[in-house]
Parts: C-alpha cells; sequence; structure tokens
C-alpha cells in the first residue's frame, strides 16, 4: 500500500529540506518511492507543497485530493488551503504559526480566524507552536524539524532511523540541535 | 534522483563531452548536475540560441553535445534547430526541452512537440527519473544512427520529481572523424534542396522502424479499455487504471503507426491521454481510428489520476471541496533591490514594459509598475515600438526594466535597435549580479563561468556607451533619493538612457547583511509610506504602528528611507 505525505507551507520555510529527510528514510527502508518538489518563481515567498509517496511501487509523484495520510503543514493558513487533500482518516500535523500573505498585507483580503479550531473539527489534528519550541532550543530555524518529528509518529520508521537520516542529510554543523529539535516533536519532550 | 538529475546522469554515462544551457525553470538543474562531472565541458551560454549552436559545432567536430533549455527557449534556439535538422550530425546531437503545462514558472503553456513536428526532428518522453538517464542515452544512438538532432521532452513534473535511478558507468565513443561536407553542413540553398529530401526520407524510415523501438510498448491487460500514453501522464493511468491496457509511447514524434493500428484494434474503447496540444491525438484519428481525446481531456494545465478515475471510471474522488482563503502569491524577498527601485517609479507614476525575471513581480500590487511583459529582451523593444507609435512625449513616463541576465540574454539586440533608429526612452537594467529567478546562476557579466573559473566580466556600462549612447548612468539600487532624481532627469531627456541599478540579489551567496531595521513606535505617526513597497517583514498592528519580523528582515533600509519621522531606526545587526 503506498502510503502518502505532503508538505506544505510558504517559500523559504525548508519544505525542500524536510522532503528530502523524509525521501532518504523512505529510501533507506528499501521502498520505492517518489518525491515531487516546487522550484523557481513560486518558491518567492509564495504557497509551496511538496509531495512523498513510498510504497512497494509507486507510480505517479503527486498526491492528489483525498488521497493524503498525513498532511504536514508549516503554517495554518496553507494547512487550510490543502486540508481537502487528505483521506478521511489522514493526519493533520500543524504548526500554528501564522504568516500574513501580501493579499491580506494590501488588504485584498482577509486571514481567516480560529482556522486550526475549524480543522480540529473535521480532521484528526496535532497542533504546535514549533517556532517558540525552536527559539527554547536556541535556533528558530529548526521548527520545522520539530514538526517533522511530531508527523514522524504517523509513519512507519524507528526513531533511530530517524535519527540516522538527520544525521545524514543536515549540514555537519547542525546535526545536533537538529536531532534535538526532532526528539522535540517525536517524544514532546 | 532529480529527473533533472538523471538527464545529467544519462549524458555523463553516454559519453558527452560538451553542454550548453541558459537557465530557465524546469531545466536549469540539468547544467548544475552535469558541472559536477569533470568529463565534460559545461557552460552557461548567453541565449539558447547559443547554446544549441556552441552544441552544433561540437557534435558536427565529432563529439556528442547537448543543449538544454525550457520550452520557451526552444523558441529561441529554434532559428539553429530548424536547420540542423536538415545538416544532421557528426556525434550524437541532443536538445532537451522542459515543458511546464500548468504554467508554474512560465509566460505560456506551449508543446515542444509542435515545434519538434514542424522542424521534423524526433522527440522522446520519459515517464520517470529512470526513463530520463535512459533514453538519453538511446537519444544519442538514434541521433549517430539516423543522423539527425533529437529532442528529449520532459515536462515540469518529471523534472522536479525524484524517483530511483539504477547508475551504470560512463562509456565514451570515439570521436568521429571530421571531414569537410559542405553538402551537409553549408545550409544554402542548393544543399539544403537535398537535404530536405533526405529528412523526409528520414523520418520515414524512423517514424517505420520506431514500432519495434522498445521504448515504445503495449501493455495488454483488461482489453475493454486501452490508452495511448506518454510521459508523466502515463504514471496517471497506472494509478488510476492499473487493470487498462497501455500503448506506452517512449518515442512521440514520429509516432511508430505500425504499433498503434495494432494497439488500436485489440482494444474496445480507446483513449488518447496526453498533457497540452493534441499532437498523437490528431494523427491518430487521422489515420481513421476512433478514439476519445480532448473532447473529455483539457488542453491545459497538468493531469491527474483524479481526472480518469472522475472522467473514465465515473468515481466521486474528492471528500472535501477545498476552503476558500486567501491566494499566497510569490513576491519579492525581504531586501530585495527591485522593490526598491518599483517604490522610486511607483512614486513617480511612471510606467515600465517590463521583462523576464523576479522584477517581473513589479507588475503586482502594491507595486504596480509593470504594464507588459512579453519574453525574454521585449521590455526594450516594446518600449521602442510604443515612442515610434505614439511620439518621444507619450513614453515621458514609460521606462523599460530589464535584469543583468536578460540583457544579455536578448536585450542587447534591442538596445542596439533604439541607437540605431534614433529612439528615445530610458532603459532600467536592475543589475543584482546573477539571473535570479532560476536559483542564481553566473552569466557573462558576473566574472564567474559554470565550472566556477573566474573570467573578465562583461561591463554592462561600457557595452551600452561602446553603442553610443551618450547617458549612461550607474546607480547605488537602494539610494532611493538619487535614484529619483537621475529617473525624472533621464525621462525627461527625449534621448535614448540607460540606467543601472546596482545592488546584489539578497539571496546571493556570500552576501552579509550588518544591519536590522526596528520600528520605533513613539515616532510613529501611523501613515503607512513604509508598508506601501510590500515588504514581507513589515506588518501593520492593529493599533496602526508597525511591527519588523526580525528573522526576515535583512536590513536593506528602504522602509526607513520612507520613513519621514524617524519611526523607523537601521541598527547594527
Amino acid at each position: 500500500m503506498t502510503k502518502n505525505i505532503m508538505i506544505v507551507g510558504v517559500g523559504g520555510q525548508g519544505t525542500l529540506l524536510t522532503s528530502r529527510i523524509l525521501g532518504g528514510i523512505t529510501l533507506d527502508a528499501g521502498y520505492d518511492v517518489k518525491l515531487s518538489e516546487v522550484h523557481g518563481m513560486a518558491q518567492r515567498g509564495g504557497s509551496v507543497v511538496t509531495f512523498v509517496r513510498y510504497g512497494e511501487k509507486v507510480a505517479e509523484p503527486i498526491v492528489e485530493e483525498g488521497q493524503a495520510d498525513v498532511l504536514i503543514a508549516f503554517e495554518t493558513l496553507e494547512a487550510l488551503r490543502y486540508a481537502h487533500f487528505l483521506k478521511k482518516d489522514g493526519v493533520l500535523v500543524v504548526n500554528t504559526q501564522r504568516i500574513e500573505p501580501i493579499t491580506v498585507v494590501t488588504g485584498a483580503a482577509e486571514y481567516p480566524e480560529n482556522i486550526v479550531e475549524g480543522l480540529e473539527q473535521e480532521h484528526i489534528v496535532y497542533k504546535i507552536d514549533a517556532m517558540e519550541e525552536a527559539k527554547k532550543l536556541g535556533n528558530s530555524k529548526v521548527f520545522n524539524i520539530i514538526v517533522l518529528g511530531m508527523a514522524a509518529k504517523h509513519m512507519d520508521f524507528s526513531k533511530e532511523a530517524w535519527i540516522k537520516i538527520i544525521e545524514k542529510t543536515v549540514p555537519p554543523k547542525t546535526v545536533e540541535i537538529n536531532k534535538a529539535a526532532f526528539l522535540k516533536g517525536y517524544e514532546g519532550q | 534522483m532529480l529527473g533533472n538529475e538523471a538527464i545529467a546522469r544519462g549524458a555523463y554515462e553516454a559519453g558527452v563531452k560538451v553542454s550548453a544551457a541558459y537557465p530557465g525553470t524546469p531545466s536549469t538543474e540539468i547544467s548544475e548536475n552535469i558541472v559536477k562531472y569533470d568529463e565534460i565541458y559545461a557552460e552557461w551560454s548567453p541565449n539558447e540560441k547559443v547554446a544549441t549552436e556552441v552544441a552544433i559545432g561540437a557534435s558536427i567536430s565529432g563529439v556528442r553535445a547537448m543543449a538544454s533549455m525550457k520550452h520557451v527557449g526552444v523558441n529561441v534556439a529554434s532559428d539553429p534547430l530548424y536547420t540542423i535538422s536538415y545538416g544532421g550530425v557528426n556525434g550524437g546531437l541532443v536538445l532537451v526541452a522542459a515543458d511546464d503545462p500548468g504554467l508554474y514558472s512560465s509566460q505560456n503553456e506551449q508543446d515542444t512537440r509542435c515545434v519538434a513536428r514542424a522542424a521534423m526532428v524526433p522527440v522522446l518522453e520519459p515517464s520517470d527519473s529512470q526513463e530520463a538517464k535512459d533514453f538519453v542515452k538511446f537519444a544519442y544512438e538514434i541521433s549517430e544512427k539516423y543522423d539527425t538532432p533529437v529532442i528529449v521532452r520532459t515536462t515540469t513534473r518529471l523534472a522536479h520529481s525524484q524517483g530511483t535511478v539504477t547508475l551504470e558507468e560512463r562509456v565514451e565513443p570515439e570521436d568521429k572523424l571530421y571531414e569537410r561536407n559542405p553538402s551537409k553542413f553549408v545550409m544554402m540553398p542548393a544543399n539544403a534542396i537535398g537535404r530536405h529530401v533526405y529528412v523526409e526520407q528520414r523520418m520515414k524510415s524512423m517514424a517505420e522502424d520506431s514500432s519495434s523501438f522498445a521504448i515504445n510498448r503495449a501493455e495488454y491487460n483488461d482489453t475493454s479499455i486501452g490508452f495511448i500514453t506518454s510521459g508523466i501522464p502515463y504514471q496517471y493511468v497506472k494509478e488510476a487504471c492499473p487493470n487498462a491496457s497501455v500503448l506506452k509511447l517512449g518515442m512521440v514524434h514520429p509516432l511508430p503507426r505500425r504499433l498503434i493500428e495494432e494497439f488500436a484494434s485489440k482494444v474496445e474503447k480507446l483513449y488518447i491521454f496526453e498533457e497540452l496540444e493534441p499532437v498523437i491525438e490528431e494523427q491518430v484519428k487521422s489515420w481513421g481510428i476512433e478514439a476519445a481525446g480532448k473532447e473529455i481531456f483539457t488542453v491545459q494545465g497538468e493531469y491527474s489520476a483524479n481526472m480518469l478515475r472522475e472522467k473514465i471510471l465515473h468515481e466521486k474522488v474528492q471528500a472535501k471541496e477545498p476552503a476558500k482563503v486567501p491566494a499566497r502569491p510569490p513576491i519579492l524577498c525581504p531586501g530585495c533591490p527591485h522593490r526598491s527601485v518599483y517604490s522610486v517609479l511607483n512614486k513617480l507614476k511612471i510606467h515600465a514594459a517590463g521583462d523576464i525575471g523576479c522584477y517581473t513581480l513589479g507588475a503586482v500590487p502594491p507595486l504596480n509598475v509593470i504594464d507588459t511583459t512579453v519574453c525574454m529582451g521585449a521590455s526594450i523593444s516594446t518600449l521602442h515600438g510604443m515612442e515610434k507609435a505614439k511620439g518621444k512625449e507619450y513614453i515621458k513616463n514609460w521606462v523599460a526594466v530589464i535584469g543583468d541576465s536578460t540583457f544579455l540574454h536578448t536585450g542587447v539586440n534591442s538596445l542596439m535597435n533604439m541607437v540605431y533608429n534614433q529612439a528615445a526612452g530610458t532603459v532600467i537594467i536592475l543589475d543584482n549580479s546573477t539571473t535570479g529567478m532560476t536559483g542564481h546562476q553566473d552569466h557573462a557579466a558576473t566574472g564567474k563561468t559554470l565550472k566556477g573559473q573566474v573570467v573578465p566580466a562583461v561591463n554592462i556600462a561600457g557595452l551600452c556607451k561602446a553603442m553610443g549612447i551618450q547617458h549612461v548612468t550607474e546607480v547605488d539600487a537602494f539610494d532611493t533619493e538619487e535614484l529619483e532624481r537621475i529617473v525624472k532627469e533621464e525621462t525627461a531627456r527625449g534621448e535614448v538612457s540607460v540606467i543601472i541599478t546596482k545592488a546584489p540579489c539578497v539571496l546571493l551567496k556570500g552576501n552579509i547583511f550588518p544591519y536590522k531595521c526596528r520600528p520605533v513606535p513613539e515616532q510613529c505617526k501611523k501613515c503607512g509610506a513604509c508598508l506601501r513597497p510590500g515588504c514581507p517583514a513589515l506588518t501593520k498592528n492593529s493599533d496602526g504602528t508597525i511591527s519588523i519580523d526580525d528573522t526576515m528582515c535583512n536590513g536593506c533600509g528602504l522602509c526607513e528611507q520612507l520613513c519621514k519621522f524617524d519611526a523607523i531606526k537601521r541598527v547594527e545587526a
């Protein structure tokens, strides 16, 4: 059975690094895997989405509406934008950060209120203020790895395998802080 | 491996010795990966025409060569492409063209297969990263066997998807002997007449042989439904209809007619599932074969497995309607020098003929400066056309804006034309020392090559002066006061003038940011002037004062300059 993961957020939030860690762990575990990502213009502060699919044999590289097992959202508006991609029993892991799009800043649109509360009515939701937690760890940039740690509990890999792939994927100087960030999300410590 | 990385690997394994390209999403990573192989000479050329001609020269000399580009780059390269189709090759010659169904990063949704049909060049279309590598190698085989350039066509979804790839060793074929052969490589009328006959024969014999190419493959299952498909859409068929029969075409031009007729005769209901133009469909239907295609499936955007579930299997797939949420379009980065220039143009109520790059975002609110964008280099020539149509007075509140890389790509010719034809008008070259939107590639004016070699840089101001332009001014992109003065002066002049605004792209490696901007709320008059250029680091608080996100701010100081009340201070970071 193919497992469908989506990572959504705002350009610059580190969706590509997160998807590379995910792709790496699925390969190490011996699965067939396909990843699809967004480059170029769309990355400039725009809405970005990355798909990771793994299983015995994977055909298409994207996750479609109503098919996602896990939706990892780095920002609440983006969680709402892509929530309809979730399967009925799919899991949403959301960082409760709010980043206003330019359409809101210029007054052309309004940022919806109580997004997470609304999503909780319809989906299985795990939420975290990962930016705050990352600051406590001493580096706000690792917030995405905290969110990944939280989502990792809903995938098919051991804690050791995650630690191993993080060691392999992130820049050497940041291994320790990324490991700490992962465990923060994974174990809630 | 990314599709583009796999193409680079294919070039390496096929023994390619020369690669040339101009960056363009979604093709850029091909060159960025090819450069890692020391055995291949790789360069950024100033545009796709030049890149293709470099590859042609290498091929004629007897080695395997590659040119890679995005779909609209093929337009720029089409002049050499159409004619080298006549001349053919010596060493294998492959052009990789990356189409962009869904317009993730492009100005149109054209289909390279249409160009290839017109140019009479064969096209291979892989469906995943493994095939991307394998098809490149096969492309070199048939290029040399049939004496033809070959196009490998990808799409954004293939280029930017990763899949597993089995690697093989590089096999470097011996260089082909070079022998002078004007009847083949000097395309003047007398020679081209004969070569056109050859091209017709070549395409006929390829069409004949392609029914037995392994990359064209019939997969028979349940024969009540059959699909003819290729590329990424093949994966959607396998996902949604795993039990259907499929004719998977690895070569989409010329088509394997015998194989298609055989397949069509064995399935009850035949669908043709191809993104963009009905290239396969129209040919198949012209042979009297009954099939369904574009009457069901759109010519726009990307396809999906859900499309098949809904339209063929009549399944309801979507559990929920998408929520109505504010759009989040891409924006200029915090600290982007383009924002500073646009804030000045916006203040002076100047219209801009725009061009292709990050700076095209100057067309959208809140900047609203750019009125037109057509293609690479068009800003300067469209401004010229407006002036010739309406006169000098009319364009006094107009400028052309073009990036440094785009200027060298095709802007130079347009500027030369302004000088030659005695035009009036101000051209602003937004020089951020890189090709920004595609992810920071070097070009002739950065002083560094694709291989990382430090070389003399083309002097853009010197180039403009050498054309005979009297008024060429360089200015710091963030010095808004000085820039405003210069723009007023130059647009009033009624002659050709060039303003080069200089400041490196904020994302450029090695850039250091010594400052941060901080609000001083007690001074704030809540006028909103700082918010006007739409810097994403600034947000308005509920009481009308502003906050500046410290992690986003790069301390460019634009907001500080715009504040008349000293309510923003730039401090050392």
